[in-house]
């Protein structure tokens, strides 16, 4: 059962991988989708697989007894889906928000924040001369 | 159990409640977060004053003993990060008075804030790796909310790539947290030291620590993983940036620190000597010829911050008392000078209409006692004596001299060099070369109340950094007591798993 989930989690990274390096934004996003259920199955098998059996301490008992189920990682992942859902609902509105406002959902044509340098940009008088400043 | 502890969650968490209550009164909202910020550097003085002569403060959350529950936990390092990132968070709460407008005011800029300093807080006293995790995740999504905060469309083009980048070093984060579960059995951070060096298979405790480091570096901006810092940071609001540039990769740098002096100390001639030694030097370069290459002062000083975490890197990297201790004083430094820095950026575009070197100057004639303010932090970033940067820096290079690293001493002179020129050449273009548009007004042109708002900041700040370089040994000596407390960490796990300490049978071992 191990092998089976782990070639599982292999292949949600390896389908994550390819969307991740998408310049379609919406892609990269899903990628994203893929590869934090491919951490979350992966936290469920390091944790231990068990066959039907419960976390639960026996009746008339004070301890847990082997064969039981570890309850840390359905713990450890319902956090991390209740983490990643918030931050991927918030990604999912910002990508929205940017289509809207920007017009693209083309990772390379996001140059706003970073624009690309133009020869005439740093026109003006600067104690300090760069080399494309003869262009301006 | 003290609750002083948790008093940096508690306190930012409070005031992030009351001020989402005030929602409609910004008013309110802003006296509450100046109250609440006031409180969480008190609670911060105290805190440190318990745990100066070496007391370890622990608290076991909800009553579970140690390895079962959450332990929060300060040692010297967590006050002292604590007491800084407080010191930070009300300077900038002062600032986001005269910086922050009505419509990111009334759109929930200060709930979010407070709510940005429960993950700097939480991630500081934490004693759980997956609960670090967790507070990584509340300071993540304030960071973005911060960032998009406003609408403008670089912010939307910034904040599109810091989520989707951040969202992966999430996933690799949560992965390595799993993975070391997975073959300790543990996520208490006290007893993964004692249980990291009894896994037979030391190899895959490299590998996870090399996931780590990744995860981290990450969180960190370290090289090559550090573009959605430069992309994103100069495009939020004044006080949003100064507060990023400040603790956001700091915190990073924390954890790094904690968990490679504590857990992942097995294979250190790889992790530290080998990785994070390279990683250090290809930071700082790659940082400062950025910051070089950028015509845009706030662009400029994003770039400053990738650089100077390659210190702070160099010195783990070195792994000695005397470098833990550079990086400890080197963290205090670079929080004060950076968010410095950008709260001067703002005030220099507020006066110059411009960030762009081009559109700005005459800063000089229009406000000699603002540019002789902006001097000290510049000053400090570039490692002039006698202010914070140099001492700071010195320690770094004689620990590296120290351990013979010559290259990596080479590559940190070259970095303070370069960084020297970069500060010549904001100095000269936007204080001493004419403004494009002839004169400009200086701050007497800013109504009263929000240039006392703008530049009191300032002038605590560069208080501080005046205040570290002229009276470096105290300092020095709380650091070194850190880096002694880092190096030794037998009272932190003896002071959390109880004493003396159980010899660690696998209470709980998985089926």
């Amino acid at each position: 059962m191990e092998i089976v989930l782990a070639f599982t989690v292999g292949a949600l990274v390896a389908g994550s991988v390819y969307l991740l390096l998408s310049r379609n934004l919406l892609r990269l996003l899903f990628g994203v989708i893929l590869l934090s259920n491919a951490v979350n199955l992966s936290i469920f098998l390091v944790g231990g697989l068990t066959f039907g059996a419960p976390p639960l301490i026996a009746e008339g008992r004070s301890v847990l007894e082997a064969p039981y189920a570890n309850p840390l990682p359905q713990a450890l992942i319902l956090t991390a889906i209740v983490i990643g859902f918030g931050l991927l609902a918030f990604s999912l509105v910002l990508v929205y928000r940017g289509h809207q406002e920007i017009g693209t959902l083309d990772g390379d044509a996001l140059r706003l924040a970073e624009p690309p340098e133009t020869p005439a940009a740093g026109g003006g008088a600067t104690a300090i001369p760069t080399q494309d400043r003869s262009a301006a | 159990m003290n609750w002083l502890v948790a008093a940096p969650i508690l306190i930012p968490m409070a005031t992030a409640a009351l001020t989402g209550l005030a929602w409609r009164s910004v008013p309110l909202q802003r006296a509450l977060t100046l109250a609440g910020m006031t409180a969480l550097l008190l609670a911060a003085i105290a805190l440190l004053l318990q745990v100066q002569h070496g007391r370890i403060l622990v608290m076991q959350m909800g009553g579970w003993a140690a390895p079962f529950g959450i332990t929060l936990v300060a040692d010297m390092l967590t006050a002292i990060m604590v007491l800084v990132s407080a010191l930070m968070a009300l300077a900038v709460a002062v600032y986001s008075l005269g910086d922050i407008d009505p419509v990111r005011a009334r759109t929930g800029f200060h709930p979010v804030f407070c709510a940005l300093m429960v993950g700097v807080g939480g991630a500081f006293v934490t004693g759980d790796l997956f609960n670090m995790y967790v507070w990584f995740e509340v300071m993540l999504i304030g960071s973005f909310v911060l960032l998009a905060l406003g609408g403008r469309k670089e912010q939307l083009d910034g904040a599109i790539k810091y989520a989707c980048l951040n969202l992966v070093a999430t996933a690799a984060l949560l992965l390595a947290v799993a993975l070391l579960y997975g073959v300790t059995g543990t996520l208490n951070m006290a007893e993964l030291a004692l249980r990291v060096r009894m896994v037979p298979n030391q190899g895959i405790v490299t590998t996870i620590a090399v996931l780590f480091i990744v995860a981290f570096g990450m969180k960190a901006a370290v090289f090559p993983l550090f573009f959605w810092l430069p992309a994103a940071y100069h495009t939020p609001a004044v006080a949003v940036q100064a507060i990023f540039a400040g603790l956001l990769t700091k915190v990073g740098v924390y954890a790094l620190l904690r968990t490679f002096t504590l857990i992942f100390t097995g294979d250190t001639g790889w992790t530290h000597g080998g990785i994070l030694m390279w990683i250090a030097g290809l930071t700082m370069l790659a940082g400062v010829l950025g910051s070089l290459a950028v015509r845009d002062l706030r662009r400029a000083w994003s770039w400053q911050v990738v650089a100077h975490i390659g210190y702070m890197i160099m010195g783990l990297a070195l792994y000695t008392p005397l470098a833990v201790a550079g990086v400890v004083f080197y963290l205090v430094h670079d929080i004060v000078v950076k968010t410095n820095l950008f709260l001067g950026a703002g005030v220099v575009r507020r006066l110059g209409g411009s960030a762009d070197y081009a559109g700005l100057g005459g800063l000089f004639k229009a406000a000699p006692l603002l540019a002789v303010l902006l001097f000290v932090p510049m000053a400090s970033l570039a490692g002039f004596p006698p202010l914070s940067g140099f001492w700071s820096k010195l320690v770094l290079v004689q620990a590296g001299l120290e351990q013979q690293s010559w290259a990596i001493v080479a590559v940190a002179l070259v970095t303070g060099l370069l960084t020297m020129a970069l500060v010549g050449r904001v100095w000269a273009e936007v204080v001493w070369k004419p403004h494009p548009d002839g004169d400009i007004a200086g701050t007497a042109a800013l109504p009263a109340g929000q240039r006392l708002a703008l530049v009191a900041p300032l002038v605590l700040l560069s208080g501080i950094t005046v205040a570290i370089g002229l009276y470096a040994q105290p300092v020095m000596d709380l650091s070194s007591r850190a880096a002694a407390d880092l190096l030794s960490p037998e009272p932190y796990i003896r002071a959390i798993l109880g004493e003396p300490p159980p010899p660690p049978v696998l209470v709980g071992e998985l089926p």
